[in-house]
């Protein structure tokens, strides 16, 4: 399982991998090279104990680690633009997700569809999905490893993560910032389906008896460890930028909610 | 808050022992008998007189030095200890196995990294630099010997608030970054936090004064001829070091007080509610984090560059380039704090400029491996235990640094963030690239301290172990990090994990050897003291100032101060075979006086953190109040130093 970012990020870290072992390996040899031959039993070896300074070798050491960088530096630049958390990915209109961090638990909202699950996020594979994530709690990090990509999840503050599937097929996607006891197994299933599987998704969670409100999003809300999944068959509108103005009393947390604080 | 604080003894009562763990209990019970053990052991002998005369009150920058050196060591084994629980708890806790309840195994991880960062690496380094600064500047002692007990015993009482926390309350559970809003006292309350507060606060101010110390010693102190660009390369890193505690350690002490006021005064500084913002709280913390890195690593370089020229019998290799790289690295370190948070969502355009100054200082750091290699270059090498050290640090350097600037892209950084992978790199720098060097240079410095080198069979198989140790224990970390698995997980549900975790278990078995083979060659080479004395003032064909001196050099350090005209004066004088000119002494040496002020200051300050900590008022006020008095008092003494008279084994060579 795997999707565009994860996968330009693999190729990034193998570029720039292979780049610095043309130095590194040479390094480690040299080191190696240098202590053998010219150990204090080898007589045959040249000694010169003072000669401390060459302009050629200092140009090297000085031209030869710079270029390196400066390699990695439009890489840094290109890709860094290229795979930014925030930038819409092409392929269509993306598929809105909104994740809220628990204790220890995660709150998906479809607000498209008027929708909401606990520890189950379903997404239509190859098709772009664009998440906005909070916190409730402390800080958390959102992370699906095999689709690449992390965000912090922070109360009071909207941050973005775009990605995407390839293929139809089941991963796992956690919490990487500690943040308490029930970390460890703060994870959840990631179900990528075809569109087809995706629309029967949303209608089995549609008929879930459970609805997200004020009273079971406080129920919800109580620390548990390895909660199952939920499936709540309806979520008010503006639900999650009520969450972000009603967990600070910060004026630029109140501006971000200012279209869409309706309940 | 509900709980009750009684005036007398605050929030402080028979719930504060450790009765919820059996390991728990168990680290309280070692901690107290060591520590009775201690007092017994020196009241058996008589020493009590020795220890208050010739150490606790010394104001020797040797005797401070060594001081440090015995904090680091003990508190090495402690943290040590975490990180063998640690590794032998995720060898087992597939699908949660393990020993260790998650509470426990929270506070092990945040004292092992609080431990290791404040409590071992920085008293090892400042040690070092206490000991051998003013002996290679060819000083009599710091510029204030005084406020550098006082440094002391400041990073002591931290030391000792975090040695407390096991046996009377708890630890924080937050990590040793203390991130907050989990480290407020909506998600932790209880004083866990607060001990990691206090002690990092108590301990910093005490750095911070070591780096105002440092400064004013080696831009004042420096003896006749002895130019900057004469200076040994070890006291450059000192200086570049001291440089960056001056400004890097403020943030901290900062931003750790406004953690405080928002968990006992309850302002908002971080708090998720009433306006707070943990973002300020991570840019701070790092803007003093990202510099102490190499505050940490700057003098281990100095180290091997003193250590590779001497091993070596050659000068050191490009010295002005080797200078102006740590001047670099040291300005650079303050411009790239920010990639400890690429993952908080800037914009792309701030993520990939903090990315690209994080590369840019890869460019004076792979000039100093050049220079070290190059200076191994038609040298005569010898293998004593520092530069082992020295060898493996260069071998494994590279690859931490290869991972850091993997770290130090945006895109891969996305995916690495918290995972072991990035465990494995910053262990990868701190092992092999300060510890190594701090291990190397307490060897290579320990003859001139006490008049007898350490054995060297020992040193070499303390070196084998760790490097083989750390190999096994950490390279398992970066590859289960790119499979995904976070930092800090008390159990996890993984099996790929479990192979490469038991490895890195078995790696910490080897690194615990090392660290028996440390205690054994310290217990032997004091028994075989007489026949390791041979050649103590010289032991390695040393080049700089500091070998010039008898072994232990006398409080002075020098009865006629060295006129220097060159680098490695040392060694010119030996080639040259005419001794180092002096200034001749024209009136008696004074030295400082001994002085009860930096452990009654010491004292004080672990009264104000353990009364804060748990709301014990009264013993707070005391403490600040004792910290006042002994200041103004002091302002008083006239007579602060006594006349020395250098006659029997002033040991001029």
């Amino acid at each position: 399982m795997t999707g565009p970012i994860a996968e330009a990020e693999k190729l990034l870290l193998l570029k720039a991998s292979g780049l610095m072992l043309l130095v590194v390996v040479p390094v480690i040899l040299m080191a190696l090279a240098f202590a053998w031959r010219y150990r204090a039993t080898n007589d045959r070896a040249a000694y010169s104990p003072d000669w401390d300074r060459s302009r050629v070798v200092e140009i090297t050491v000085w031209g030869i680690p710079a270029i390196m960088v400066g390699l990695l530096a439009t890489m840094v630049w290109d890709k860094t633009h290229a795979l930014d958390p925030y930038k819409p990915l092409p392929g269509g209109e993306p598929l809105l997700v909104q994740a809220v961090a628990l204790n220890w638990k995660w709150l998906f909202i479809y607000p498209d569809h008027g929708i909401a699950t606990v520890n189950e996020l379903a997404i239509p594979a190859d098709r772009p999905v664009s998440f906005r994530v909070t916190s409730q709690v402390a800080m958390n990090s959102f992370i699906i490893p095999d689709l690449g990509g992390q965000i912090y999840a922070m109360a009071g503050m909207e941050t973005q993560l775009n990605l995407q599937a390839n293929e139809p097929g089941k991963m796992q996607g956690r919490n990487m910032q500690f943040s308490g006891t029930g970390f460890p197994q703060q994870t959840f299933d990631v179900l990528a389906m075809t569109e087809a599987d995706f629309d029967g998704w949303i209608e089995r969670v549609r008929a879930s008896d459970q609805a997200l409100d004020d009273r079971s999003f406080a129920e919800i809300s109580q620390p548990s460890i390895a909660a199952p999944v939920t499936y709540f068959a309806s979520a008010p509108q503006g639900f999650f930028a009520g969450l972000l103005a009603g967990s600070a009393d910060m004026p630029h947390a109140a501006d971000t909610t200012a279209e869409g604080a309706g309940n | 808050m509900t709980e009750d604080i009684s005036p007398l003894l605050g929030r402080l009562g028979p719930d504060a022992l450790p009765l919820y763990s059996w390991v728990a209990m168990g680290g309280a019970m070692v901690t107290v008998a060591g520590g009775l053990g201690f007092l017994a052991i020196v009241t058996w002998l008589g020493k009590w007189r020795e220890l208050w005369s010739g150490w606790i009150t010394s104001v020797d920058h040797k005797r401070i030095g060594i001081m440090y050196i015995v904090l680091a060591l003990i508190m090495l084994i402690r943290g040590f200890v975490d990180a063998i629980m640690m590794r032998l708890q995720q060898a087992l806790a597939m699908d949660g196995g393990g020993y260790l309840p998650p509470e426990h195994f929270e506070q092990i991880f945040s004292s092992h990294g609080t431990i290791m960062i404040f409590f071992m690496a920085m008293p090892f380094v400042t040690g070092l630099m206490n000991f051998a600064v003013p002996l290679q500047i060819g000083a009599r002692d710091v510029a204030f010997p005084v406020m550098n007990s006082i440094s002391f015993w400041l990073t002591a009482a931290g030391a000792g608030l975090v040695l407390v926390s096991l046996v009377i309350g708890k630890f924080s559970t937050a990590g040793w970054t203390g991130y907050p809003p989990y480290s407020g006292v909506q998600f932790t309350p209880g004083v866990g936090v607060d001990y990691w507060i206090w002690a990092v606060l108590v301990s910093g101010v005490g750095s911070t004064l070591t780096g105002i110390n440092f400064v004013v010693t080696i831009l004042r102190k420096r003896t006749t001829g002895m130019t900057l660009m004469h200076m040994p390369m070890f006291t450059w890193t000192a200086l570049c070091s001291s440089i960056l505690i001056v400004f890097a350690f403020p943030a901290l002490t900062v931003v750790t007080a406004m953690l405080a006021l928002d968990r006992t005064v309850g302002t908002h500084f971080f708090t998720n509610d009433g306006g707070g913002n943990v973002m300020n709280f991570m840019n701070l913390f790092w803007i003093w984090g990202h510099p102490e890195v190499y505050i940490l690593i700057l003098p281990a370089f100095g180290i091997f560059s003193e250590v590779v020229a001497t091993f070596s019998s050659k000068r050191l290799f490009g010295y002005p380039s080797l200078v102006y790289a740590t001047m670099v690295i040291a300005v650079l370190s303050f411009t790239v704090w920010l990639h400890h948070f690429f993952t908080m969502g800037a914009g792309a355009n701030v993520n990939a400029i903090f990315g690209i100054a994080t590369m840019v200082i890869a460019v004076p750091t792979g000039v100093k491996v050049f220079d070290w290699l190059f200076t191994m270059y038609r040298g005569r090498i010898r293998f004593e235990p520092p530069m082992l050290f020295t060898l493996g640090f260069m071998c494994l350097f590279v690859v931490g640094g290869m991972s850091g600037v993997l770290l130090a892209i945006p895109p891969i950084n996305y995916a690495t963030h918290n995972t072991t992978f990035l465990v494995a790199h910053f262990h990868n720098m701190i092992i092999p690239g300060a510890l190594f060097g701090y291990v190397a240079g307490y060897m290579y410095w320990f003859p001139k301290a006490f008049g007898f080198r350490l054995d060297r069979n020992w040193g070499a198989r303390a070196f084998w172990f760790w490097f083989t140790g750390f190999i096994l224990a950490f390279m398992p970390l970066y590859v289960i990090g790119l499979m995904g698995m976070p930092r800090r997980m008390e159990s996890y549900a993984n099996p790929d994990w479990q192979p490469w975790l038991i490895i890195a278990f078995l790696g910490a078995c080897l690194i615990l050897l090392g660290i028996v083979s440390l205690g054994i060659q310290l217990w032997v080479s004091v028994r075989d003291r007489v026949r390791l004395a041979a050649e103590a003032d010289d032991p390695w064909d040393g080049r700089t100032l500091e070998w010039s001196t008898s072994s232990p050099p006398p409080a002075w350090n020098y009865t006629e101060l060295p006129i220097v005209s060159v680098r490695d004066s040392f060694h010119e004088a030996k080639l040259t075979g005419k001794p180092i000119p002096t200034a001749p002494l024209t009136a008696s040496i004074h030295v400082p006086r001994n002085t009860a002020v930096g452990p009654v200051i010491g004292f004080a300050g672990f009264c104000v953190g353990f009364g804060v900590i748990w709301f014990i008022w009264w013993l707070a006020a005391v403490g600040l109040a004792l910290v006042a008095t002994t200041l103004i008092a002091r302002s008083f003494a006239d007579d602060t130093e006594s006349e020395a008279f250098p006659g029997r084994g002033t040991g001029i060579s």
